[in-house]
């Protein structure tokens, strides 16, 4: 037990530690959510009208709704960083000293998706801080209760993230995970206006929105900002990161996965 | 003693055959060098002998360990160095080693005294702090074998592990690992260049995925030269398949 918490340990200060040393990344995950919580959300304000839904109990303006919708995508993008990272590190080599150690392949694989996770929830509550600064608070327990959320979802993400690294060939075909992966998730999503709001315009996106494993972490997020417990988006959550994790796994699954197939040029 | 076996391990990329029936069996305390030439299926060998890739197709153990059924034992006996540099070069000598102490499960004092133990095997026990990426080519080739070595493994996997190195390192790096072998490690080690190779080394002829020859280095020179020794060897076959 004691080597898997050591094996923990090095993995979780490797990933904090290159996010550290790479301050454009830790600049432009700030600098994205407080573009849209300041620019985008202030323009929204005044064209989109909100009622009262769950969990708040009173009108709230646009860039309260939106906070835990960013507070997501600072995780959704964190972990499609975390995804790229992987691609790198198995292109450069370093992925090698991983999947050759004599520790379980699958307990290191989530040992790097919740450094991930830990470096995601940094970030988060930096935003909030920032978010704070702005005049947009949320109730001071909401902050406590945000952490297991934030986690649950942060591996969720990390675990989608695993996944498509383990299906992608070349770095540079990243740029599809973009297009395909995070616009589609994101705005397919409860994070920027809510699902009733969708279903006016289209009750088949609005569907599209419900099954988003993403529209519940942000709504896992939401409630526990308010202090609040949302069953359905933790099964949710929880379901999806099952499915994630288990196709990571055959992914990474030298009998079994993707990387069978797709290695002749490594002769 | 057998320490490692490698018996009728074939491997296919879809219908194109890298390894053919493929057996290698050898001693603790040897020098074995993998010979061939590029595209022969030396990485394959080495992507299944590591676990990246593995196999249906016949049986590997190490230090008595079936790979297929106790890969966490088995792995504990290896010690890999890739063909791929795989240091964080901006992190320092000193980490770079517990990181990878790290993952092999250790922790503590006896990380420490193996830490220690190979930055002065190294001589660089004052170079600890410093980023990998101030380090010549050399150095972080050695640092990479004396990290492959921290788990105290049992065989030494190196994958061309001189490729892109000035003469004077290939050289030291040569001779550093052939004296490991005196603890009685086994080294087994890829290479296309044959002057690594010494007279009392076995060496392994692997060419498109076959393995031609398993000897001596000694009598596969029958007074020739070992590099004219496996030119003959390679070119005989190249041109048995082209008449074939």
């Amino acid at each position: 037990m004691k080597s898997y918490l050591t094996a923990l340990r090095a993995i979780v200060f490797r990933e904090a530690w290159r996010f550290i040393n790479q301050r454009s990344r830790f600049f432009a995950a700030l600098v994205r959510p407080m573009v849209w919580l300041v620019v985008f959300a202030a323009g929204f304000r005044a064209a989109l009208g909100l009622s009262i839904i769950p969990p708040y109990q009173t009108y709230i303006t646009y860039e309260v709704y939106i906070v835990p919708g960013l507070c997501g995508m600072i995780q959704l993008f964190n972990a499609m960083q975390s995804s790229l990272s992987l691609v790198y590190d198995r292109e450069m080599g370093s992925m090698r000293l991983l999947l050759t150690s004599p520790l379980p392949r699958g307990w290191l694989l989530f040992c790097k998706i919740l450094a991930g996770t830990a470096v995601s929830v940094v970030q988060v509550y930096v935003f909030l801080a920032l978010a704070a600064l702005f005049g947009i608070e949320m109730p001071a327990a909401g902050y406590v209760f945000l952490l297991p959320a934030l986690v649950l979802s942060g591996l969720m993400l990390g675990a989608l993230g695993l996944l498509i690294s383990s299906t992608i060939r070349q770095l540079e075909n990243f740029a599809g995970v973009m297009n395909f992966v995070i616009f589609p998730m994101f705005f397919l999503s409860s994070a920027l206006y809510p699902l009733w709001k969708m279903a006016e315009s289209s009750p088949l996106l609005r569907d599209i929105c419900a099954f988003n494993p993403f529209t519940h972490a942000v709504e896992l997020i939401r409630f526990s900002l308010y202090g609040q417990f949302n069953g359905a988006a933790l099964l949710w959550v929880g379901i999806s990161f099952s499915v994630f994790m288990a196709g990571a796994l055959i992914g990474y699954d030298p009998s079994r996965g993707l990387q069978r197939l797709r290695q002749p040029g490594s002769r | 003693m057998t320490i490692f076996s490698v018996r009728n391990v074939s491997y296919s990329y879809g219908t194109k055959k890298a390894l053919d029936d493929v057996t290698i069996e050898l001693d603790a305390g040897r020098f074995c060098a993998l010979l061939g030439p590029n595209g022969a299926g030396k990485s394959t060998l080495f992507n299944l002998l590591t676990r990246l890739f593995v196999t249906r197709e016949g049986s590997i153990r190490i230090a008595g360990h079936d790979l297929a059924r106790e890969p966490r034992k088995a792995l504990a006996a290896l010690g890999v160095v890739f063909q791929q540099p795989t240091l964080d070069l901006d992190m320092s000598v000193a980490w770079n080693l517990q990181y990878f102490a790290a993952l092999q499960g250790l922790s503590g004092a006896q990380a420490k005294k193996r830490i220690e133990a190979a930055l002065e095997r190294l001589s660089m026990s004052e170079r600890a702090r410093e980023k990998v990426r101030e380090l010549n080519g050399g150095h972080r080739r050695r640092m990479e074998i004396a990290r492959a070595l921290i788990h105290e493994p049992k065989v030494l996997l190196l994958d061309e592990p001189t490729v892109g190195l000035d003469i004077e390192s290939r050289i030291a790096i040569t001779d550093h690992v052939h004296d490991l072998t005196e603890a009685g490690l086994l080294v087994f080690w890829a290479t296309h260049l044959v002057d690594e190779i010494r007279p009392a080394d076995d060496v392994v002829v692997l060419h498109k995925g076959r393995i031609l020859k398993h000897e001596r280095a000694e009598n596969l020179c029958a007074g020739a030269s070992l590099q004219d020794a496996f030119k003959a060897l390679t070119s005989g076959q190249i041109a048995e398949a082209e008449a074939g």
